[in-house]
């Protein structure tokens, strides 16, 4: 067991999985011989060699459509997409080929996959280092969706993702990297070292994918959410004094909707908390299962707390990003009539 | 000097409908005249393989220069064999989808030696990437004809169980990748198959086609230098048949230079050959891929032929260009090709030709029938109760549900 942050904690996985299947190989920009830009790929090209571990050309297509053709042919690859925002020129390879590909032969070709891309803002990134799409890719039948909120999920969620034998897009939320960000940018961070979930074994283990985590049980209202807005969902929860029940989704494909439903069925309110842009983001997915699965259990409107439906403003990020006085308010909104 | 009005270039070709068909501005070398050039050749002497054009198979009828590959008659005979079958494959499906057996179909009339001479100069264990005009492929890897209509047909005994259009096969069986219906994504695909195939000291090697039309994709670019950072072991290949549906190669950069040469830009070897002569075409395959065997890296093939029949079955050619520009193609017809070479060898006649056409007409009849009694599109199609398998490894839970909805 050590102190790991998620860097480290992603580090970690990796490791453990370079060392345990020689199938599994690592790519990205920047990755090999400088261990990557925010350090996750770090020490294992020296470790594991080139071989294992290297640079790729600036061309995300290109890298995924490598990546799938790797998978076919019996290798696990982990590819890193630098940014988020750069996962687009891959939309093709990834949306046509690696999501369809086990479909289209009926089960005979698959390309198990693993993408990594840091998202989420609140780095002063601006528009093009600050994105959160992991709803356009839930849209996608064939892609699973991952996005830990912890070292020691990263690490035991990422195993799983690179196990899987389907494509898994795995998002890091970066302004969580470092500590459990509750929102406030003008206080210290409490480093990961210091908190409970920055205890991560050195060994191998895994976190099913498609299990969520009540991170806090609670009966006034459930309130989903997933990567950084998880430490801004509990803030909000300490700030209000109201009884949440905060639902850490983990992997929102497979959802797991079971856990959703005996929380909300329980509290009989919700609120869905997401970085990402509001309109056909995941939250509207969670609202209308939960309305179709809860109604009659319902004793307030459902609640989107979500990254308004601008670009990422560089200069208003703090205006910009859901913040646990907005969460706050939605809370004590759905708990008006009570 | 003082500036010009600017004007803006829009490539038109040179014939449209009610014109005659005119060929005149395709130069074709004579066969021979290119030496065949050794394995590490250096990049920057492959300009004259770029540009100009591999030929064995002269208007004599015989086979001359150095890229001959000396194949003997029996070989000869085999590929022969397969154009042909593959011919009467597809003139038989195009019928089915005239009477409404099958939803679409796609001919490769023309380009049949591109895919068999390619399939038999590679190793059966050398995974193929296709596009969807590659059926020959299929064929000369005497893949069973019925199993392809049966896909065709979607009926119960379609292994794609009805998920995949009707000509996009996958055969792994046959070391024939799924095809894609978006274009040009095999291509970096298949680059990585081949480092994987490298990374694990393996001695299989991966080729991958594309039409002349998809190298303006970024698939085509993300390939070729994919290929050239890793060297690769793959034979990437441009079949140029000159119509990406109704636009001419020049809308795809055709008119400023080949296909092949985009390769020179990326310290690549790129060669262009006769597409229409089986045995060019199979000695370029065959350098290729001993090329790639051999560590010598990735190779870019520009198969220059022409696609004889429409796009598929949903489009007519009559709309955009002259009607029976094919026979005033300047290469031929590759079967014709090949048998008046057979003929010329003392190796085949007449006669014999029109029993085996004969032959494989009555086989693909046989086929049809087989095919047909397990059912057609919408007679007897193959049953939906598969439809959520195989979007993952495992049924998620909402897609169980969503099964248990649709009541299947």
């Amino acid at each position: 067991m050590s102190r790991m942050n998620m860097i480290q904690a992603i580090n970690s996985a990796l490791d453990n999985m370079l060392d345990r299947d020689p199938n599994v190989l690592i790519f990205g920009e920047d990755v090999g011989y400088f261990g990557g830009v925010f350090r996750c790929t770090a020490g294992l090209q020296e470790k594991y060699g080139a071989k294992r571990c290297f640079d790729t050309p600036i061309a995300e297509g290109g890298i995924l459509g490598m990546a799938i053709g790797m998978g076919a042919n019996g290798l696990r690859p982990v590819a890193e997409i630098q940014f988020a925002d750069y996962i687009y020129p891959a939309f093709d390879q990834l949306v046509s080929e690696a999501a369809r590909l086990r479909y289209r032969s009926a089960g005979e070709f698959s390309a198990p996959l693993t993408v990594r891309a840091p998202c989420g803002g609140g780095i002063y990134g601006g528009q093009t280092h600050s994105q959160s799409p992991e709803g356009i890719f839930t849209h996608v039948s064939g892609l699973k969706t991952v996005m830990p909120s912890n070292p020691y999920d990263a690490k035991g969620l990422l195993i799983a993702a690179i196990e899987d034998d389907d494509p898994v897009l795995f998002f890091e939320p970066k302004r969580i990297y470092n500590g459990p960000f509750d929102g406030y940018h003008d206080r210290a961070l409490q480093p990961w070292t210091q908190h409970p979930m920055g205890e991560v074994p050195d060994e191998y283990y895994s976190i099913p994918l498609g299990k969520a985590n009540i991170l806090r049980p609670g009966s006034d209202v459930t309130v989903i959410c997933y990567g950084t807005m998880v430490h801004v969902c509990e803030t909000a929860v300490k700030e209000t004094g109201i009884d949440g029940e905060i639902i850490d989704l983990r992997s929102m494909l497979p959802l797991d909707l079971d856990c959703i439903v005996a929380s909300v069925q329980k509290t009989g309110r919700c609120v869905v908390v997401h970085e990402a842009t509001r309109t056909s983001g995941f939250g509207a997915e969670l609202i209308a299962e939960i309305q179709e699965h809860c109604f009659y259990h319902l004793e307030a409107p459902l609640m989107r707390v979500t990254g308004w439906d601008t670009p990422y403003p560089h200069a208003f990020e703090w205006e910009y990003f859901p913040g646990p006085k907005r969460v706050g308010e939605a809370l004590a909104r759905v708990m008006e009539d009570a | 000097m003082t500036d010009e009005t600017l004007r803006l270039h829009l490539p038109e070709p040179t014939t449209r409908p009610g014109m005659d068909p005119d060929a005149s501005m395709i130069k074709v070398p004579a066969a021979g005249t290119l030496p065949k050039p050794p394995l590490d050749e250096p990049d920057d002497q492959m300009w004259d393989y770029a540009l100009g054009m591999v030929r064995v198979l002269g208007d004599d009828d015989l086979a001359v220069g150095d890229w001959d590959p000396k194949l003997d008659a029996d070989t000869l005979r085999r590929g022969l064999t397969y154009m042909m079958r593959t011919r009467a494959f597809d003139d038989r499906m195009l019928r089915q989808q005239r009477q409404g057996k099958t939803s679409f179909y796609m001919k490769c009339t023309g380009e049949e030696a591109c895919g068999v001479a390619q399939a038999m100069a590679l190793r059966p264990d050398d995974m193929l990437f296709p596009s969807y005009r590659q059926q020959s492929m299929l064929v000369a890897r005497d893949w069973p004809l019925v199993d392809l209509m049966c896909q065709i047909f979607n009926n119960p005994k379609d292994r794609l169980q009805g998920k995949q259009l009707p000509v996009l096969y996958s055969v792994k069986d046959a070391n024939f990748f799924s095809i894609s219906g978006n274009l040009g994504t095999q291509f970096p695909q298949a680059v990585g198959w081949a480092m994987a195939s490298a990374y694990k000291n393996d001695s299989k090697i991966a080729a991958a086609w594309v039409g002349e039309g998809t190298t303006a994709e970024g698939d085509f670019h993300h390939a070729l230098t994919f290929a050239a950072v890793y060297q690769a072991p793959v034979v990437l290949n441009v079949t140029n048949n000159q119509y990406a549906i109704s636009s001419f190669s020049g809308i795809a950069g055709g008119e400023q230079s080949t296909f092949a040469a985009r390769a020179l830009g990326y310290g690549l070897p790129g060669i262009r050959v006769d597409g229409n002569d089986f045995l060019a075409v199979y000695a370029v395959t065959q350098w290729a891929a001993d090329r790639a065997r051999n560590n010598f890296g990735p190779t870019l093939i520009e198969l220059y032929t022409y696609r004889a029949a429409a796009h598929s079955t949903s489009d007519d050619p009559s709309g955009y260009r002259p009607k029976d520009e094919f026979t005033v193609w300047p290469l031929g017809d590759p079967i014709a090709r090949l048998k008046k070479h057979l003929i010329k060898l003392g190796e085949w006649d007449e006669q014999r030709h029109a029993s085996l056409q004969d032959e494989l007409e009555a086989e693909i009849k046989r086929d049809l029938k087989e095919a047909a009694s397990h059912g057609t599109l919408g007679v007897r199609p193959c049953s939906p109760s598969t439809m959520f398998d195989d979007v993952f490894k495992e049924l998620p839970p909402h897609l169980r549900r969503q099964r248990q909805e649709a009541g299947l």
